[in-house]
């Protein structure tokens, strides 16, 4: 049997149709877009389309998007870019937005953590109750990548909308799946990341709205109107443009969930004492994470792998670090919960029957774990 | 480097000395609190020729592959060693069975020391009432 793959949250297969339009500019079209000749002028009119293609999905002008080498360097600059005294945010955010908050904390920023329900989801009033005179940033996840749990991102954006305060939301997941009109959302920066979309790696995107005061962290040939100097990775833009295009055109959303859908009432129903993390209802469409007690994280991993299914525990990049999911902490469970969790996430190309493959194994993984802790 | 070697994806995948030792001598019960893995061993000790050995070791683990499969690995080397033996068995003793190991899985030889440890002490300490 083919191997499983259910970690679409970590990163997704380049499309056959945007590795069709890539391949181009990685062999003849090898131009660089600050060339004058044809060559540079191919390549410049070919990231112009990308770029067009880009802030149409956002409803955006295309002057307002910055192509970066990744999401967590769209929000790096987003948060290291503009200068803030007083920045909100939550605690379930991504570590490419923690971490620069957390940096930012040491050179004397005041930043605040907003908590979460027992859901995942953060509350507009707390945001609205944590404003003081001197905040610059607010920044908000759109959806969760480790529970799939969607912010009341358009709320919170309508609450700041006759306000100097800026409004940061890092779309990263929230791309496939959700309405990403930066007009309706209220947004002033939202990131997003062209490997998650079934696009290449190593191409992010941050919407700047016209007007925002921002400085670059990357200073060299004015690239991207300054504000990202270095090289075009024209091949990379092109394939984030075609990956976006792409989108609205493929109607996998409502397959996706009611996979997504079967996956979580089949394992709460078959393995007792597991229970579903993040919110039933304001969840992605293609997000499963459960805690079941008295199993570990890494090992279900490795053991599912065994049977050919790539899970992930929390999130990819905190794999290999010991500490538990400082998202499920936030959620109020405690470490040994945390620890023992999986998550699941489907994509465009999972079936039915790799679910039903995957209903069939877990159990008896979960079922093996369990006897060699001792418990249930 | 993989970050599961052949030798640790065996011993996690087929343990030999999975479960409780129902009238153990000595249970050695321990914990990680930052990784939160929960390490569990038991000995079953006898007296042969005036000394005291290790008849039998078993193992329950709640935590990661690594902290599994090295759980099955100081049973094994505990196994058949007088007590004597067994509490001079240090981290590079275990190291050294274990193999290649990523650096964030080092703390899952130090529980098994641990608690190897706290095993033979708790033996101890009930043939001492």
């Amino acid at each position: 049997m083919k191997p499983i793959y259910l970690d679409y949250a970590a990163t997704t297969p380049v499309d056959p149709k945007v590795l069709k339009e890539m391949l181009p500019y990685l062999k003849e079209e090898c131009g660089n877009p600050s060339s004058i000749h044809n060559f540079g002028q191919k390549a410049q009119m070919a990231v112009d389309k990308a770029r067009e293609r880009v802030a149409g999905f956002l409803s955006c002008s295309p002057s307002e998007i910055v192509f970066t080498g990744s999401a967590t360097e769209a929000n790096n600059l987003a948060i290291f870019g503009i200068s803030p005294s007083h920045i909100i945010t939550t605690k379930i955010e991504h570590h490419a937005v923690f971490e620069p908050c957390e940096a930012l904390e040491k050179e004397g920023v005041e930043v605040t953590y907003l908590p979460v329900g027992k859901e995942g989801i953060v509350k507009v009033s707390d945001v609205e109750k944590a404003i003081k005179e001197n905040t610059v940033l607010v920044s908000v996840m759109y959806a969760n990548n480790e529970i799939g749990s969607i912010q009341p991102i358009a709320e919170i954006g309508k609450l700041l909308k006759n306000s100097k305060i800026l409004f940061h939301t890092d779309a990263v997941q929230a791309v496939n799946y959700l309405d990403c009109d930066v007009q309706k959302l209220g947004v002033d920066l939202l990131t997003l990341s062209a490997h998650k979309i079934y696009g290449p790696k190593g191409i992010g995107a941050l919407y700047i709205k016209k007007g925002t005061s921002i400085r670059p962290l990357i200073y060299g040939g004015n690239q991207e109107h300054g504000m990202r100097s270095g090289t075009e990775n024209v091949a990379g833009i092109v394939g984030l443009g075609t990956a976006i295009s792409q989108i609205p055109n493929i109607p996998n959303i409502p397959k996706t969930q009611e996979l997504r859908d079967k996956l979580i009432d089949s394992i709460l129903e078959k393995i007792p004492n597991s229970k579903l993390n993040g919110s039933r209802e304001y969840r992605l469409a293609n997000n499963v994470n459960v805690t079941f007690e008295g199993a570990e994280g890494e090992s279900m991993v490795i053991a599912l792998d065994q049977e050919g299914i790539a899970a992930s525990t929390g999130s990819a990049c905190s794999t290999r670090s010991l500490e538990p999911s400082h998202v499920l902490l936030a959620l109020g469970l405690t470490p040994e919960q945390a620890h023992g969790s999986l998550r699941l996430t489907l994509g465009r190309y999972t079936t039915k029957q790799e679910i039903d493959y995957v209903l069939k194994i877990l159990p008896e993984v979960i079922k093996r774990l369990r006897k060699i802790s001792g418990r249930y | 480097m993989v970050y599961y070697s052949k030798k640790i994806m065996e011993h996690f995948l087929h343990p030999r000395h999975l479960g409780k030792i129902k009238d153990a001598n000595g249970v050695g019960d321990t914990q990680n609190l930052r990784c939160g893995d929960v390490m569990k061993i038991y000995i079953k000790v006898e007296k042969k020729d005036g000394k005291e050995r290790i008849k039998e070791a078993k193992f329950e683990t709640l935590g990661c592959g690594h902290a599994i499969a090295i759980s099955d690995m100081i049973c094994a080397l505990a196994e058949g060693k007088t007590l004597k033996q067994a509490k001079k068995i240090t981290f590079d003793d275990i190291a050294e069975q274990v193999g290649e190991v990523p650096k964030p899985k080092l703390h899952c030889i130090r529980l098994a020391e641990t608690a190897l440890k706290s095993a033979i002490k708790d033996h101890e300490s009930k043939k001492k009432k």
